[in-house]
């Protein structure tokens, strides 16, 4: 009696993540993700320049020991604003997510558990919205509600539920089917409670997944708006509009610590969450790897 | 009160079979086609028949959890539905009643949320019954849990560190939470070794006489069946075709499906002699449509009568019912 108390008793989820240490890529990722979230938390402890900065004599400063990675074409340190502009792109990267997620998974699981008509009306909605072409919509919007952060997490949420819905209401299909669904019925569990209780803790899995991989997405399009000048507003820095303020010729050619360092930012970052996502998708389903 | 604890009175349960592109309904499988059972406070009611007679669906439908096609049944005296008189109880009052029919699970591995402790899978009946909160409910599972021959320690461990006995036991515990009056047990004992089976079985006596419960037992064992069992129904295609006492059925089998069933039996002893009777043919698909007796096709004694005119269940002796034209009152053929 006494030992079994001693021994300590692991949950799916800690057998999943011990699983997840042992993949080297994914702790790669993973590590490189923690740097990049933690300096651009703690960004005015790493930096001594203000964001916005204007310093017109110093513009088009090469790296050197006092700017880091330059200046731009208005003197403003750029190491500053990479920093900072972390904070912008993997903060609209989460925001979208998670818009995303909770549209997705609450119409998912509403559809799947439920079936009929409500089901058929869900995914034809999802048919619709997954015919919508990403970019002309997003530019739509950001030229109708004008070009800012929140439009870009909005529209970037609002369209890229589709998918997760899908992934959660084939997942949903499956899992109430199984009998313990059917035991919480027989206890006296309503559909709500059997959804919130037993159908979402084990849905869990690809919806992280999908979550990581829809983060590194979101960090994409809003490089992508931002670049075309429909994402988030200068003078706020982000990944997107420092290299679209990079795009001239001259700065392509002369410039280069100016659009270098934020394209490679979001290169790695991209990399990273993917090869976290890849890994956290093995070790929570062990089943899809044989 | 009546003596019996719940009764059903024709159950059926069709489900639709859907083709082509407009996903019409081109047929139905009769699954449970008129179910009448009245099952005694106290007692333990055996459902056998062979696999896909409709016996689980029977069970679950008597307990309202798949939709009853039509069919009404009484729990104590309280309609839960009645399809042809347009009675059903609310969804909250089906709520209440869930604490006094529980039911157990033939798959110990698909039964228990992996997700879940040992101890909120007990306690989530208690618990959502608002019978105690969280910690003493997680208390009392500790308690069932012993009762049911596992350590109360076992609470904070994952059902997936337990062997199938282990889970069954788990799984009996849930069931138990609620202190119900009345247990669907849907074959417990099929996916267990049989030095487990018994284990399991001496388990659910114990229980029955500590707590006074009523078992309604699914099973394809017969050789199980007869000495757990005090009553027993033999199902056929969603019917019951032959019901009495265990005593009954096994010393006087009437209908020929119940003589096969028995012969199936393996001997216990290498001198025994005994009739093996092999059925000809397969059972029919339950969607098909009959005009007569669903074991005509199969019977070894059919006559024309039998393919023309529906077998009714009938008395021949107290409480041995047999629907057959061929068997006579007092049970001779």
């Amino acid at each position: 009696m006494s030992l079994d108390k001693s021994v300590k008793s692991q949950s799916p989820w800690q057998i999943g993540f011990e699983r997840l240490k042992k993949n080297r890529l994914a702790m790669i990722g993973f590590t490189l993700l923690c740097i990049v979230v933690t300096i651009s938390v703690f960004a005015p402890l790493l930096t001594s320049y203000d964001r916005d900065a204007i310093d017109t004599l110093n513009s088009y400063q090469k790296p050197s020991a006092e700017h880091w990675l330059g200046t731009d074409e208005l003197g403003r340190d750029t190491f500053t604003r990479l920093l900072y502009g972390g904070r912008i792109s993997l903060s609209v990267g989460l925001v979208s997510t998670s818009i995303a997620v909770l549209i997705g998974v609450i119409l998912g699981t509403t559809g799947g558990y439920h079936g009929g008509h409500i089901d058929n009306i869900i995914m034809r909605i999802v048919d619709i919205f997954m015919c919508f072409p990403f970019f002309l919509i997003a530019i739509v919007v950001a030229a109708i509600l004008g070009p800012s952060i929140w439009n870009v997490m909005i529209i970037s949420g609002i369209l890229g539920w589709t998918g997760i819905a899908r992934i959660v209401r084939a997942e949903v299909l499956s899992l109430k089917e199984r009998e313990f669904i059917e035991a919480a019925r027989a206890l006296g569990l309503n559909s709500r409670d059997i959804i919130i209780k037993h159908i979402i803790p084990n849905i869990m899995a690809p919806i992280i997944v999908y979550a990581t991989l829809g983060i590194a997405r979101g960090i994409l399009s809003e490089a992508g708006l931002s670049f075309l000048g429909l994402g988030v507003k200068p003078p706020t820095p982000s990944w997107g509009n420092m290299l679209a303020a990079a795009q001239s010729m001259r700065s392509l050619r002369l410039h280069w610590w100016l659009w270098i360092p934020p394209g490679c930012l979001v290169f790695f970052m991209i990399l990273s969450i993917n090869f976290l996502g890849d890994g956290l998708r093995d070790a929570l389903d062990p089943k899809l790897k044989q | 009160m009546s003596e019996y604890l719940i009764r059903a009175r024709g159950i059926k349960k069709h489900f639709p079979i859907h083709d082509g592109v407009f996903c019409r309904t081109v047929g139905y499988v009769k699954a449970v086609d008129g179910v009448s059972i009245d099952i005694k406070k106290g007692e333990i009611f055996g459902l056998v028949g062979e696999s896909g007679c409709g016996k689980s669906t029977t069970g679950r439908t008597l307990i309202n959890l798949i939709e009853p096609t039509s069919g009404s049944v009484t729990f104590e005296d309280k309609v839960i539905y009645d399809v042809e008189n347009k009675i059903k109880v609310s969804a909250k009052e089906m709520q209440a009643l869930r604490r006094d029919i529980q039911m157990i699970f033939q798959d110990p591995y698909a039964s228990l949320d992996p997700r879940m402790t040992v101890g909120e899978i007990v306690a989530e009946g208690i618990v959502k019954h608002k019978m105690a909160k969280k910690k003493e409910a997680i208390e009392k599972s500790m308690a069932l849990l012993e009762l049911c021959g596992l350590r109360g320690s076992n609470v904070n461990k994952y059902p997936h560190e337990f062997s199938g006995g282990q889970r069954q036991r788990i799984g009996i515990a849930r069931a138990l939470a609620l202190n119900p009056k009345f247990i669907v047990a849907d074959e417990p004992i099929a996916a267990l070794d049989v030095s487990i089976q018994s284990q399991v079985l001496i388990l659910m006596q114990e229980l029955k006489e500590k707590l006074g419960l009523t078992y309604l037992f699914i099973s394809h064992d017969l050789g199980i069946v007869k000495y757990f069992c005090d009553r027993i129904g033999v199902m056929y295609l969603g019917n019951i075709v032959e019901q009495g006492t265990s005593e009954q059925l096994f010393s006087n089998p009437q209908h020929p499906y119940t003589k096969s069933l028995l012969s199936a039996v393996p001997k216990t002893h290498p001198r025994e002699v005994r009739e093996r009777i092999i059925l000809k043919g397969d059972v029919p698909s339950p969607a098909s449509h009959f005009t007569g007796c669903k074991f005509y096709s199969r019977c070894p004694n059919a006559i024309e009568k039998c393919n023309q005119e529906i077998p009714e269940l009938r008395e021949i002796e107290k409480d041995h019912l047999v629907s057959c034209h061929c068997v006579k009152l007092g049970g001779k053929i």
